[in-house]
């Protein structure tokens, strides 16, 4: 199935655009979904401290993802 | 509440919050009774600081160790050329009191560690974070998990805001998600730049630090419902927002403090190599440059940094390194070099994980330590 991701923070500058179109497999964890951007965007290997927000709520990796979620990837950022 | 009371300036001062029917006498003199530590006095900083004097805070805390640049007057508003050079938490001390007498300013002029958080964060109702750093966001996150203090927090880079009200206590005792249940480990060092490499729009802390005023606020206060268990997100270029809802982490333990440095170093995978790139000194540079000795000199900054100043040498961006090997000499020794050694040390792991180069050596310490050693006259920014 094709999700939709919006970017932030230094993730915009990973896929080059805010939002990105992915084909997942159906019944898509959240950690499935990290590796499918591993393999595709390499800069993500540590994707661990990265949030992942699903339909505006924080999600943990065991998470299942459905075709119209909104899904928002969200890097910290520390500047002050 | 009424042992204290508000003196004929206050209510004046003070006229437009006691009009608002939520806010009142009462909330007033919750702000009076206050204390909040700002750690970090720089772009999040100025507007906190400003607006949490203007409202009437008691007593605030300042930590910052360290001297107004030049580079920091595009968004620290508490600052102007005359105090370039002087002590941040000093001036900005000076001016929240021509601010407000009534306020009772503390300035702590140290860099937050291990072995001071716990003790000066103690004597403070609220804590609010505006530091630029992840170890000390993390720091500053257990610190007042520990001592069971509220955590109002904001981090911003570009034209990115992030910001939430973390270990928020509830009416029934129990505590709001901290930054850990968010962001249980720190990216690697080299994944998330800070605002000195990627920059930062100069408003953006204004927007970002007087949310963390209006929070700071609203938790000394009770007033209406904090930005706890949430965490706000702002894209200022295309203006979006979003309110993303956090919950706490079963997994989240915080005992003690640890060591953040080597916490949020550790997970540096993203490193090419694990062997050292070779190094140079700026003194060993100075004596070639006297020399006879053919070398090559590289600057990876950026071009509006080499503007400001630079060592002559050849301009190629970090980012264009890998696209520019034909200009890199294969013959000689090369140095590599850029404002403090780290953009260097990495252009050098990129080549030589890429191509066999056995000559590149990286300055250590980079302009700021040629600057400090050898050359006094030479710009810092």
């Amino acid at each position: 199935m094709e999700i939709e991701l919006l970017a932030f923070g230094i993730a915009k500058d990973i896929f080059g655009n805010g939002i990105q179109k992915i084909t997942v497999t159906y019944k898509c964890s959240i950690k499935d979904l990290k590796q499918e951007l591993i393999s595709k965007y390499p800069k993500f290997q540590d994707l661990a401290s990265f949030a992942i927000a699903v339909n505006s709520e924080y999600q943990a990796d065991d998470f299942v993802l459905s075709v119209k979620d909104e899904i928002a990837i969200i890097p910290p950022v520390s500047g002050g | 509440m009424s042992e204290v009371k508000l003196n004929e300036e206050e209510l004046l001062r003070y006229a437009r919050h006691l009009s608002i029917p939520e806010f009142g006498i009462d909330s007033q003199l919750r702000l009076k009774n206050a204390s909040v530590l700002v750690v970090g006095a720089g772009g999040l900083g100025c507007p906190l600081l400003l607006y949490l004097a203007a409202a009437g805070v008691g007593k605030i805390g300042i930590v910052d160790f360290d001297l107004v640049e030049e580079s920091n007057l595009q968004r620290q508003i508490l600052y102007t050329v005359f105090d370039l050079g002087k002590s941040k938490a000093e001036i900005a001390s000076h001016k929240l009191k021509a601010l407000n007498p009534n306020v009772d300013i503390v300035v702590h002029p140290v860099r937050l560690t291990v072995e001071n958080a716990l003790d000066i964060f103690k004597d403070y109702d609220v804590i609010a974070d505006g530091t630029d750093n992840f170890p000390t966001r993390y720091l500053v996150n257990d610190a007042c998990v520990l001592l069971d203090k509220v955590n109002v927090f904001a981090s911003i880079f570009r034209f990115d805001g992030q910001a939430s009200v973390f270990n928020f206590k509830f009416e029934d005792g129990s505590r709001g998600p901290n930054y850990r249940d968010m962001f249980p480990k720190p990216p690697p060092p080299d994944l998330v730049p800070n605002c000195a490499e990627g920059g930062v729009l100069g408003v953006l802390p204004g927007i970002m630090g007087s949310i963390q005023a209006t929070e700071v606020i609203k938790v000394i206060t009770g007033i209406g419902s904090p930005l706890a268990g949430r965490l706000f997100l702002l894209d200022a270029s295309n203006f979006q927002t979003r309110n993303l809802k956090i919950k706490k982490n079963p997994n989240t333990k915080i005992v003690k403090l640890i060591n953040y440095e080597e916490f949020c170093g550790q997970t540096a995978k993203v490193k090419t190599s694990n062997k050292q790139v070779k190094e140079i000194s700026v003194k060993d540079l100075e004596i070639l440059k006297q020399g006879h000795s053919k070398f090559q000199l590289i600057d990876v900054r950026e071009a509006f940094e080499y503007e400001i100043s630079n060592l002559e040498g050849e301009l190629i961006p970090l980012k264009e390194i890998k696209e520019a090997v034909d200009r890199i000499k294969k013959d000689r020794k090369v140095i590599i070099y850029c404002k403090s050694g780290s953009r260097s040390a990495k252009a050098i792991e990129q080549l030589e994980s890429l191509f066999p180069f056995d000559n590149l050596y990286n300055l250590r310490g980079g302009i700021l330590a040629f600057a400090k050693e050898v050359d006094s006259s030479l710009r810092i920014y």
